[in-house]
């Protein structure tokens, strides 16, 4: 499978999702911002870090990219696209996700381990999560902070767009739990079609015991797994 | 001519930066304060010659696309 790792002036988890996809055995690419194609690619990943300096907003001038335009074309066309928290934030300005990433709740940056409840197993991103399984995975963050309107939270609730959401060892939603102050321990969501995905945590930076837990592999296995099936089906 | 862009977050949106200086405020002394919400504000000079009701129009765009992010907040635009 091909992947595509956006590359922005100033993205600094590039390098970790390209490394954590190979070292999962599939190839992974940079793709400068300027790129107005994404080639042969059967995912993109639009990764972490402080894109444009995170100037006005986190993520607000990123979607106005080049490349942006082409991995808006292609997730309308039903490709699948996964936001890492930066890249996250660039996904929900750039409409494709909904609600917004805001200044965690405390004013401080944290980057810290957190542990992860999958709130549904039906997604390409979460498939492969096994049942009951919390994942211990990074963030890094100062504005991961999930909002919604009610609207929007409901619509999200009644469409299964839920996909993980901060909790404690032992699973619970807490508040104790809840790094940034997001909405219903809200770390990542998936748009209403379930292929454009987007998290704060860091899935990437956790996918080999040498980093303290390999428990983001299984966000990437949910993708690998989507895709093999993607192409059998194309094939029949 | 010049374009004066406020921006400010809504109010169902926590804004813990408000939250933070009003309990400074409180601290200090100031009494009577009953909210703080803090923004932004943008100026944008506009070139001689420029039509007010066109750039009022184009502004108007460049706010809601760009300058704000209307999930969260909102934007008060004067052209003088």
């Amino acid at each position: 499978m091909n992947f595509a790792v956006l590359q922005f002036p100033a993205s600094n988890c590039d390098q970790d999702a390209v490394h954590a996809v190979r070292l999962l055995g599939h190839s992974a690419r940079l793709l400068w911002h300027k790129e107005s194609s994404l080639g042969d690619t059967d995912c993109v990943i639009v990764p972490g870090g402080f894109s444009y300096g995170d100037y006005l907003r986190c993520g607000a001038i990123a979607r106005f990219s080049p490349v942006m335009q082409a991995v808006k074309q292609f997730a309308d066309n039903g490709g699948l696209v996964i936001g890492i928290c930066n890249g996250f934030q660039v996904l929900t300005e750039a409409g494709l996700l909904p609600g917004a990433l805001i200044r965690n709740r405390d004013l401080q940056f944290h980057c810290e381990n957190i542990f992860l409840k999958t709130a549904t197993n039906d997604s390409p991103f979460t498939s492969q999560i096994p049942a009951g399984k919390i994942l211990r995975v990074p963030i890094a963050h100062g504005e991961g902070c999930y909002f919604a309107d009610e609207e929007t939270l409901a619509q999200l609730k009644a469409n299964n767009q839920i996909l993980w959401q901060y909790c404690d060892a032992n699973g619970n939603l807490t508040d104790t739990a809840n790094p940034n102050g997001a909405l219903q321990n809200i770390a990542g969501i998936c748009n209403e079609q379930r292929n454009v995905a987007g998290l704060m945590p860091h899935p990437e930076r956790a996918c080999e015991p040498l980093l303290g837990s390999d428990d983001g592999k299984w966000i990437f296995e949910s993708i690998f797994a989507a895709l093999k099936n993607k192409t059998a089906a194309a094939a029949v | 001519m010049k374009a004066k862009i406020i921006i400010t977050p809504k109010k169902a949106v926590v804004d813990p930066q408000g939250i933070t200086v009003k309990k400074a405020l409180e601290h200090m002394g100031y009494t009577g304060v009953a909210g703080v919400h803090i923004g932004k504000y943008i100026e944008i000079d506009l070139a001689p010659g420029t039509d007010k009701a066109v750039a009022q129009k184009a502004l108007n765009d460049a706010a809601f696309k760009l300058l704000s992010n209307p999930v969260i907040e909102d934007y008060n635009l004067e052209i003088e």
